[in-house]
């Protein structure tokens, strides 16, 4: 199996301490965590990780696995690129004199969808969002003119097929288990998994 | 519960002096004592063994007991104090940052800081410890929170948690799928582990092989699951199990895995482990199926449930010619490695023999707590057990010096039961300050300490697989009788065969606790083994053939 992009989205509970126990389980296995987001869910009170790593799907899967066997995890999903909507944002901080006499300043706004953010005498910060290429090659044509500083966002990212986790956090607050909380992917792919 | 005080835990163990009475609290020498005494309690209970530390040093002394528990899944609940909420973070004096060192070997911790939680905090506790797969819970409570004085609502037990599954739910489709392989093998084979003890599915478990005539072995964490007499019982799985339990795992059809995850001593090397079989894995720990080896048809959920279903669904069958097979190799591992090590041939004491000495006299109702190496193997290998919870090792973690503190808990875990705890001479002295322990509080615990004046599993590997090169092997060891006898506990040593009987007759039926060190052959080795790196099928009888 081959390495690829998978995002990994996780919805908990707000614990103190949760995000150490989460990280664990990647430095344990020595995996690279690409990015890491946290934020506020469509629920309110319930948390959202979004975890960007390169691994094999296999990999993932017992990863994700691990990760909801946490007590304060509800659910973990992970997905391909082709299975999500992504954005990144990004920060550039370049000088203002020399952006005014050498760019083209408003065609490089409109070329990668960035905008100006702040605009003073000494610098000039522009954001743009967009996918890691994308905002990798506006760092490529800020270089030159002297980008003082950059930054870069951690991935976020909504699940294509994702019908939100209202319905889910119902089963969860039930006391006894219902069928849906462990989804079972022998038994949609029955065929394919008997038929040793 | 066990436990040792400190500073950051004084307000608590001053509360605990107006329960005296109703309170039993065993103060151990060395907080790593206290956990694995409260893991002992826990197995063979199976009720949640408790453990107080103060913080800093007494809270990181928990730490191996708590990996300990935590790869066992042995449900512990562990209170440590923490200095003032108001001097967290400022290196004050005995701060440590128990909650991030304990996360990776913790099924779940958690810091008090108002009073307020402390109730809830400690209901939770105990609910996540023992329920699913149990395992340890650590909960740091700071000093302020212990002084501080709340109105007390009562103890709610907890039974709920939105973002906790305890078990998964059972899916009649699997059963049914499961049922189906189990009913058209030819050669179904069992392997079971700790899972079925900390399921109470004892029962379930043999009703199932009766029916289904299917034979079965054990993991080191599933002994005494079923009697040792019983007729589909075939021994021991993994690097030193028994010949036929490894070799047929590779000859079954349908390899059928209750309650155990696949650890690296059981399969040896995965890409040579049962490709041939369908694989059914009943667990109860989702993140456990196709961790290590894939299944064909997950069974998820807790085996007291889900063997049941599975024993409604498979036809009565007895699979003679199969079974034999197993019976077979059994024959040829006795001729070549049982019998020479029940019986030598020179004058030196064989591990096996006093084994099976103290199985003569016990006839299999102790509990054995064993510690880690040679000694493990050789009691797991030839102890017989007729009753569930018997058996209280350190399984995963292979934790030197867990066995003596584990007994002193194991004790108070079975108190009308004879408990042994078998110790080598290297892990005797990892933790022999709970002698102390035993003295103060008067468990009675019998010890056999199988010394060979090494550390004899490291070095069986040195002359295998380093050419003989014993480094740092050789342990020199204080006279342990004399030593007991310092802590008021009487004993003797043992040297020649002839005394070996009734030496062990007189421990055991000592009233009080006794130590017995048998000196036994200096080199003798362990066999059968599936050398590192090596498939269960290439599992070798003796040294020659490493």
């Amino acid at each position: 199996m081959t390495k690829k992009e998978y995002t990994i989205t996780v919805y908990t509970e707000n614990h103190i301490g949760l995000l150490n126990r989460i990280a664990i389980i990647f430095s344990r296995r020595k995996i690279n965590i690409e990015s890491l987001n946290t934020s506020p869910s469509e629920i309110e009170g319930i948390h959202r990780f979004t975890i960007l790593i390169h691994e094999t799907e296999e990999v993932v899967k017992k990863l994700a696995r691990q990760i909801e066997k946490q007590v304060e995890v509800l659910k973990a999903y992970y997905n391909n690129n082709d299975e999500i909507i992504w954005q990144e944002m990004a920060l550039y901080k370049v000088p203002t004199d020399i952006i005014a006499e050498k760019a083209k300043v408003e065609r490089l706004l409109r070329e990668y969808g960035a905008r100006a953010v702040v605009i003073r005498k000494d610098y000039t910060v522009f954001e743009t969002t967009g996918h890691r290429e994308e905002t990798d090659r506006l760092i490529t044509a800020l270089e030159p003119l002297g980008l003082i500083e950059f930054v870069r966002t951690a991935r976020i990212a909504i699940i294509k097929a994702s019908s939100g986790f209202h319905d889910k956090l119902k089963e969860f607050e039930a006391t006894e288990p219902g069928e849906e909380i462990v989804e079972n992917e022998y038994l949609s792919k029955q065929d394919e998994v008997f038929a040793m | 519960m066990f436990g040792y005080p400190g500073g950051a835990i004084m307000p608590i163990y001053d509360a605990l002096f107006d329960y005296t009475n109703q309170i039993q609290h065993i103060l151990v020498r060395h907080e790593q004592g206290g956990i694995h005494a409260a893991q002992g309690y826990a197995r063979t209970s199976g009720r949640v063994g408790v453990v107080f530390a103060t913080s800093g040093p007494g809270a990181t002394n928990l730490v191996t007991g708590l990996a300990d528990a935590q790869i066992d899944s042995t449900p512990v609940v562990c209170i440590t104090g923490q200095v003032f909420a108001h001097l967290l973070g400022t290196d004050a004096f005995q701060e440590t940052d128990v909650i991030n060192i304990t996360a990776p070997v913790t099924k779940w911790n958690y810091q008090v800081t108002d009073a307020s939680e402390i109730a809830e905090t400690l209901a939770k506790a105990f609910y996540i410890a023992a329920s699913g797969r149990p395992g340890p819970v650590l909960v740091d409570i700071t000093k302020n929170a212990q002084l501080q004085k709340v109105p007390y609502a009562g103890y709610q037990k907890c039974r709920h948690i939105r973002s906790y599954r305890p078990a998964p739910f059972v899916r009649s489709e699997y059963i049914e799928a499961a049922a189906r392989l189990i009913n058209e093998a030819e050669r179904p084979y069992v392997i079971f582990g700790q899972g079925v003890i900390l399921g109470n599915a004892e029962q379930e478990l043999q009703a199932f092989l009766e029916k289904s005539g299917i034979p079965a072995a054990w993991t080191v964490l599933g002994l005494s699951a079923l009697p040792t007499d019983h007729p589909l019982n075939m021994g021991m799985l993994g690097m030193h199990g028994n010949y036929g339990p490894n070799v047929l795992t590779n000859e079954c059809d349908v390899l059928i895995a209750i309650g155990m995850r696949f650890d690296d001593r059981v399969t040896g090397r995965l890409d040579k482990y049962a490709k041939q079989a369908k694989v059914i894995h009943l667990d109860i720990d989702p993140a456990e199926v196709d961790k290590n080896v894939k299944a064909t048809v997950p069974v998820w959920g807790n085996c007291k449930d889900t063997l049941p279903l599975l024993t409604s669904k498979v036809q009565p069958r007895s699979h003679t010619a199969w079974v034999q097979r197993f019976k077979d190799f059994k024959q040829k591992e006795t001729e070549k490695v049982i019998e020479p090590e029940m019986k030598p041939a020179g004058d030196v004491l064989s591990m096996a023999e006093v084994i099976q000495s103290l199985n003569e006299i016990t006839k299999g109702d102790a509990v054995i707590v064993t510690d880690v190496g040679q000694h493990q193997m050789v009691a797991c290998r030839y102890a017989r057990f007729n009753q569930s919870r018997s058996n209280v090792t350190s399984g995963g973690l292979g934790t030197m010096g867990f066995a003596l503190p584990a007994a002193i808990g194991a004790k108070y875990g079975a108190p009308n039961r004879q408990v042994v705890a078998i110790i080598g001479d290297g892990g005797f002295q990892m933790t022999l300050q709970e002698l102390g322990t035993i003295m103060q509080f008067g468990a009675v615990v019998k010890i056999i300490i199988l010394n060979n004046n090494f550390l004899g599993m490291v070095r069986q590997w040195q002359q295998l697989f380093h050419d003989h090169r014993y480094s740092s092997v050789d342990i020199q060891s204080p006279d342990f009788v004399m030593l007991a006898k310092a802590y008021g506990i009487n004993g003797q040593r043992v040297n020649d065969r002839a005394n070996l009987n009734s030496a062990m007759a007189v421990m055991l039926e000592s009233s009080a606790s006794y130590l017995l060190e048998v000196m036994v052959g200096k080199e003798n080795n362990v066999f059968p083994m599936v050398p590192q790196g090596r498939g269960v099928a290439e599992i070798v009888l003796s040294a020659d053939e490493v």
